[in-house]
């Protein structure tokens, strides 16, 4: 037994800002004062306050310190674990904006607006040990399933709860699971495949549940093998996660070694195994034929459907794909029956979604909520607003397959359906916030290039026409855009919602639709007045210098690497626009605001 | 060494370690299913990069068409054709960097190294790619250097970083 646990965080996000070191220096510190038999360090996933790390928690106290440095651990060891005594100064804290007074994590509205099933064990337990997962009540509900239960009583649980695919869509899980058990019964094999192929840009969540829970998406997809009768599984995940891919092979290893993977589990005669394949960067793969394709060894470019793969999948054989937050809800779904997770959400969508929430925020992280949560919550509450005083302008969410909300709608109760109404969509749960500096049309382009990049190219409307529009965008940043294009780029996106094969084409324009929808007036000032009103389209711009301002320290003429400011010392100085680079140097280097853009 | 997206002109030089390797990868994935993509991988594990030298050897050892071997290593972005630099670097471009600036950073380092987005410096040293999301975002935004990370990065911070690899 250990008197204390030191929590410390090895998400890709800690990770990166040096969580590693911090481990290893609490190792030393720990054996150099000889506590190594009375502190335990254990290595945890993601808390989801990811711009706050690297983050440590110490238990059973709880306290929760962020942005530690491997300097602050002796300071750690000394004081906390030797002397019991807190290191305030790294605790962390919300200052509340009214009173001033201080609150300590769990009191923030960051941790105290969340509600987490999906991530539940996220930043609790270890992942790479599977007898803390057990210790979370883990490989219970397969217990149930395979002692207790028949194959249809599983799919009637999980068609109760009302859970529908994480992964963006939205189908309801249970209907899936039912069409691929019922639709063929020739008794041959079925398949069982886990999409972690997360690839919208912004969206983390599938990655955090890999690697901080990593045997609840091996527990439920073998679950879902005895609920269709399948016995092997393939869990395809992208190659950029390097830690989730780690974490997943030493569970399924762990597994095997507990018989909770191979032959006869709980001695209930069923067999499952899962293998692990990687993703080698397409984001086509994320649409569920194409990443059957890719399993197969092929190019992963999707298929027609019908036939839907719950007839023929891979290797033309029945197949149910669910994402990996799908995943990470069955087994409580499975523990806590149906009605505990239909009680929570709005009347179409039920539980809970884990939110990516990035960009022009202050907490950027990793947030679960229940269905049915305000934007207006997500984004001032939990998210802690936009930083710099700036205003909020959109939160796109969807990825390049959803739209940018505008703040008419920040009251929006978020949902499938509620999303699909205002021309966005749930996607898989990036929301990235933008301020009035985020100019929408380079945002639709910036869109649209990833859709162009990552285009398979099977099919013509999205192959050729996601490529127009781009052209188009690109001329109206540069100011050669005609308000007849605006109208071309509205024909031309719902011809390809309309015609394009898969799901990636369908949803291509969404970005560019929504965004003449709610921010026409800033294409109109593109084409027709020449100007980028957040001041980010370059060729729009043009630097002044201000004569009224402008003290003629000459900073600005030095610092421009065109050479076009001239201007005698303690005169006012003037920029030749013929020969301006729109680099933005000389404003950077005014001391007096004299320069302005616009 | 190493070649931009545009030329070849790099002699391959593959050692017999290195086939004895990738022949042992071959001989135990072959038979599984959907085998193609897991040997790519370790193939380009252990040369790096996927030549057509490699390629051919891969289609001959699985008796499949080059072409279609040619056309998996195509379709993937992770597949290299080319080898890239002892340093690869890459820039996030995903979403939630890119509202946060990270194509100036990217700009800068265009310029820093005088290369653009897919090429590699005249030396061999650097190879500067713009990558998706890394899943990173809270650190937004990020560069990566082969496996260190670099969070919160500005332009003004590329010259330093650089400098680390000299």
């Amino acid at each position: 037994m250990y008197r204390a646990h030191v929590l410390v965080c090895g998400g890709t996000g800690c990770a990166s800002s040096g969580s590693g070191k911090i481990q290893d220096t609490f190792k030393e510190q720990l054996e150099e004062k000889g506590l190594s038999n009375e502190v335990a360090i254990v290595q945890t996933g993601c808390h989801g306050l990811c711009a706050l790390g690297p983050i440590v928690v110490v238990y059973p106290e709880g306290t929760f310190y962020s942005q530690v440095t491997p300097e602050d651990v002796p300071e750690i060891v000394a004081e906390h674990l030797l002397k019991g005594r807190i290191v305030e100064r790294l605790v962390y804290k919300e200052e509340d904006e009214d009173d001033g007074s201080v609150k300590s994590y769990n009191d923030t509205d960051f941790a105290k607006k969340q509600h987490r099933v999906a991530l539940r064990n996220c930043g609790v337990i270890n992942p790479e040990n599977i007898d803390e997962y057990i210790g979370t009540r883990g490989y219970e509900a397969l217990g149930k399933v395979l002692t207790e239960m028949t194959p249809e009583q599983v799919i009637d649980v999980v068609l109760a709860s009302g859970l529908r695919g994480r992964g963006g869509a939205g189908f309801p899980t249970g209907r899936k699971w039912q069409l691929a058990r019922n639709l063929v019964q020739d008794g041959g094999p079925k398949y069982v495949c886990c999409n972690a192929d997360e690839g919208d840009p912004g969206a983390f969540m599938d990655r955090s549940v890999l690697e901080g829970d990593p045997h609840v998406v091996l527990e439920a997809m073998t679950i879902a093998g005895y609920a269709i009768g399948a016995n092997q599984g393939f869990i395809y995940v992208r190659a950029e996660y390097p830690i989730a891919v780690e974490r997943l092979g030493i569970a399924i290893k762990q597994a095997r070694e507990y018989g909770l993977l191979g032959k006869n589990i709980f001695d209930s005669g069923f067999d499952f195994d899962i293998e692990l394949r990687l993703g080698a960067g397409a984001f086509v793969c994320g649409e569920e034929t194409a990443l059957m394709t890719s399993i197969e060894g092929k190019r992963g470019e999707p298929r027609p459907r019908p036939p839907f793969p719950a007839v023929a999948g891979l290797f033309q054989r029945p197949t149910i794909l669910n994402n990996v937050e799908t995943w990470a809800n069955i087994p409580q779904i499975i523990l806590n029956g149906p009605e505990w997770f239909a009680s929570m959400g709005t009347e179409k969508s039920k539980g809970t979604k884990v939110f990516a929430l990035g960009g022009k925020i202050n907490n950027t992280g990793l947030v679960e909520i229940p269905m049915g949560t305000t934007l207006r919550e997500v984004v001032e509450d939990i998210g802690g607003g936009v930083p710099n005083g700036k205003k909020f302008k959109a939160a796109q969410t969807g990825g390049p397959s959803g739209g940018c909300i505008p703040a008419e709608h920040y009251d929006v109760p978020i949902d499938y359906d509620n999303l699909l109404a205002i021309g966005s969509m749930m996607g898989s749960g990036g929301l990235i916030v933008m301020d009035e500096d985020n100019c929408m049309v380079d945002i639709a382009k910036f869109f649209l290039e990833f859709t162009v990049d990552e285009s398979c190219g099977k099919c013509t409307p999205c192959r050729i026409g996601t490529k127009r529009m781009y052209e188009i965008l690109d001329r109206i940043t540069k100011g050669q855009g005609t308000l007849e294009d605006l109208d071309r780029l509205e024909e031309l996106g719902k011809y390809i919602k309309d015609n394009a094969l898969c799901g990636l084409g369908q949803t291509a324009p969404n970005p560019v639709l929504s965004t003449l929808r709610y921010f026409r007036d800033e294409y109109v000032a593109h084409v027709v007045d020449k100007k980028c009103p957040a001041g980010v389209c370059k060729a729009l711009l043009s630097y002044s210098i201000d004569p009224a301002k402008c003290k003629g320290c000459t900073l600005c003429a030095r610092n421009c690497p065109a050479g076009c400011i001239s201007g005698k010392v303690k005169e006012p100085h003037v920029i030749d626009q013929s020969k301006c680079l729109k680099c933005g140097a000389c404003m950077d280097n005014c001391r007096f605001g004299a320069i302005s853009k616009g | 060494m190493c070649a931009s997206g545009s030329t070849t002109g790099v002699a391959f030089s593959g050692t017999p370690e290195q086939k004895e390797k990738l022949l042992q990868v071959i001989a135990s994935k072959k038979d599984e299913p959907g085998a193609l993509m897991p040997i790519l991988q370790e193939a380009q594990a252990i040369y790096g990069y996927l030549p057509i030298e490699v390629q051919t050897m891969i289609a001959e050892e699985m008796n499949i068409p080059l072409e279609k071997v040619y056309g998996v290593s195509t379709f993937y972005a992770q597949f290299s054709l080319y080898p890239k630099g002892k340093y690869r670097i890459s820039v996030c471009l995903g979403t939630a960097c890119y509202v946060k600036g990270s194509g100036a950073v990217m700009e800068e380092l265009e310029k820093e190294l005088s290369i653009t987005n897919g090429q590699c410096t005249a030396d061999g040293k650097f190879s500067l790619d713009a990558c998706r999301c890394v899943g990173a975002c809270g650190l937004a935004p990020v560069m990566l250097v082969n496996d260190d990370v670099y969070g919160r990065m500005t332009p003004d911070q590329v010259k330093g970083i650089l400098a680390k690899y000299e």
